[in-house]
């Protein structure tokens, strides 16, 4: 059985411009110590889509629908307090923004501690000497000193390192990193995704690592979900997917992602953000036109109107997920063979 | 800290020097003087008084004896209640003041913590909307017709409570409503808007997501920031509630310090006038100073060096 198991995942806010579907209908499974990552725009629903799981989603109140097993327990149907027991020590979450997410008028000690205290009946003193062991491991240096300190006297790289130790303090199931990089600087990124590595080896947890970056989600992850638009377009391992792209989506993902062989670092293949172009061979592809509203999907396949290879059916039938023709295990969702 | 402290207090002297200044010439330039109002007295019995509080003096020399006074502390006789002197009153009556004003404080606290926390959870639902209503009823009604009303309702339609006097602990539930109603309602307001602020905050996310009961993550991760915006207000909310006791304690026949500063500017009692009103500089300074402590306890990026 696998360790998490989510069936036809459904998020939907209804507002007053209508019901907004930002997850529609995503399956997915994680098995025991895997790397799932999930790949998409902004508003693609990938971080909304796993936030659910743990009622985390922002207001306007949400209805989710759908089934999300972990070890055999559907975690949508639990109250408040049964939840609370899963976050942050069967499931943890490590944010985008460590910027943000630290509590700036608490010190990074007391902030460590309360998840152990949360969790787990345990003395103040032994909570602390487990928070500081753990700051170290993450590569904090002077744990002891650093507990004192508030977040403000850390850079965003050590900032994230805090974060991951927090998320892992209580040694959850599965890991969620949502965007864990994105708002750091290049250098600092291949630390932290190093760093995250490392642990999920170290402790054989399972961990979805949520990025719009294809780079970054492809280095680590055993399969990938491309998300778009609140569905699950394509599915695969990420040789796979970059061997030969079966969605356009996801074609269009990579076209827009620094080839190696374009001379880049390492690090600015991680992000697919525009950089100068000068001294290269080609431009990179951006995706032509804006992700769809949401509240307003359009009819048919909601990639068309952006589809290089669009056929009429695609503008009146939405697509069904379905297998890849010469490799098990990989599906997309489109009518189109590319 | 320390540092920081030392700073605000040499920063007080002046500013006191100032205020004791403008108020000695101001209550002098007020048509009338201390002694007018007495029968009309023999011009030699006049003299007589005159001499005796120096009054005969010419300003310049009246202003340099004063301020010579004040810096050993001493506010000089009262002209109106004689054989008693200025430290002596305030030193009977403030605490009167005092105490109507701490429960005033805690009144506006409690209340106004607690509304606007309760807003604030459920922004946009009744229970904001009726809490931020009675809030801006709060702020619109002055506390001279807040005291006489509640008086009407509470004593003397269902008896419940005191017209006035303060004596047993029943009569100081009236007086700390009036005094504190409109500083509750304030603090609601401030609340409800900090807290909104800090509830949206992905730290709160962050605290959620490692799953403390939602009672911490308030008491515990919004509380701190939420409360700041309230703090800030509370020195002049002191302030105010300290003034304020003025027309409290004349509704409510209490016998505190307000009283007599209403009465002495009203006599012209000039030492009286300056002393009262150098105590309440000192007394705001004062309470200014220690939020900015609070703040700093609350607030780790805040700084004072």
């Amino acid at each position: 059985m696998a360790l998490l198991e989510v069936e036809d995942l459904k998020v939907h806010f209804h507002t007053r411009h209508g019901v907004v579907k930002a997850v529609d209908g995503v399956s997915f499974s994680l098995n025991q110590g895997d790397v799932l990552g999930i790949v998409g725009e902004s508003g693609s629903g990938k971080s909304v889509a796993c936030l659910s799981l743990l009622g985390l989603v922002p207001s306007p109140p949400a209805r989710v629908a759908g089934r999300a097993l972990l070890n055999g327990q559907d975690l949508l149907g639990l109250d408040g307090d049964r939840l609370r027991q899963i976050r942050g020590r069967k499931i943890s979450v490590i944010f985008q923004e460590p910027m943000t997410s630290l509590n700036p008028y608490l010190k990074i000690g007391a902030q460590l501690m309360e998840v152990l205290t949360t969790h787990e009946r345990i003395p103040a003193a032994d909570a602390r000497s487990r928070s500081e062991a753990m700051l170290g491991r993450v590569g904090i240096p002077d744990p002891g000193i650093r507990m004192d300190q508030y977040p403000h006297q850390f850079s965003g790289g050590m900032r994230q390192r805090v974060m991951i130790a927090m998320a892992l303090l209580a040694k959850p199931d599965v890991l969620v990193a949502d965007e864990p990089t994105t708002a750091l600087d290049v250098t600092i990124q291949a630390q932290i995704l190093e760093l995250i590595r490392d642990l999920q080896r170290e402790l054989g947890m399972a961990v979805i690592l949520i990025s719009h970056a294809m780079g970054v989600v492809a280095e680590m992850s055993a399969q990938i979900l491309v998300m778009y638009a609140g569905r699950i377009v394509e599915r695969g391992a990420p040789a796979d997917l970059f061997r030969k792209p079966l969605h356009p989506y996801t074609r269009a993902l990579m076209d827009s992602m620094p080839a190696p062989t374009d001379g880049g670092s390492a690090a600015e293949r991680q992000g697919c953000r525009e950089r100068p172009v000068a001294g290269r061979r080609k431009r990179l592809a951006a995706i032509p036109g804006t992700p769809p509203d949401p509240a307003n999907l359009p009819a048919g396949c909601p990639f068309a109107p952006r589809c290089p290879y669009v056929l009429d059916i695609c503008r009146k039938t939405d697509p069904e997920e379905r297998p890849a023709p010469e490799n098990s295990g990989r599906t997309f969702r489109c009518h189109v063979d590319i | 800290m320390l540092k920081f402290v030392l700073k605000r207090l040499i920063g007080a002297i002046p500013v006191l020097w100032i205020i004791a200044t403008l108020t000695f010439f101001m209550i002098r330039l007020a048509p009338g003087g201390p002694f007018d109002q007495d029968k009309n007295l023999p011009p030699d019995i006049m003299k007589n008084i005159e001499a005796k509080y120096h009054l005969d003096e010419p300003l310049p020399q009246q202003y340099t004896r004063y301020m010579k006074s004040l810096l050993r502390l001493d506010l000089g006789p009262s002209f109106k209640y004689a054989n008693r002197t200025v430290n002596d009153i305030i030193a009977a009556a403030f605490p009167v003041s005092a105490e109507l004003a701490l429960w005033a404080l805690m009144f506006a606290l409690l209340v106004g913590v607690g509304a606007g926390t309760v807003a604030s959870l459920h922004p946009g639902t009744w229970k904001d909307h009726s809490a931020m209503g009675l809030a801006m009823a709060g702020v619109c009604t002055p506390n001279f017709v807040l005291g006489p009303v509640l008086v009407l309702v509470f004593s003397l339609w269902l008896g419940w409570l005191p017209v006035a006097g303060w004596y047993g602990a029943a009569d100081r539930i009236l007086p700390a409503i009036t005094l504190g109603a409109i500083y509750a309602a304030y603090v609601a307001r401030l609340t409800r808007g900090g807290m909104l602020e800090i509830l949206r905050q992905d730290f709160i996310r962050t605290a959620r997501a490692k799953g403390l009961p939602e009672s911490q993550v308030i008491i515990r991760h919004a509380f701190r920031g939420g409360l700041l915006p309230t703090v800030t207000f509370l020195g002049p909310a002191i302030a105010g509630i300290v003034t304020g006791s003025l027309v409290v304690e004349l509704i409510f026949d209490i016998p505190g310090l307000g009283r007599f500063f209403v009465q002495s500017a009203l006599n012209r009692d000039y030492t009286m006038v300056m002393g009262t009103a150098l105590f309440y500089a000192v007394l705001i300074i004062f309470m200014n100073i220690l939020v900015d402590i609070a703040y700093a306890c609350l607030d780790p990026r805040v700084r004072y060096d």
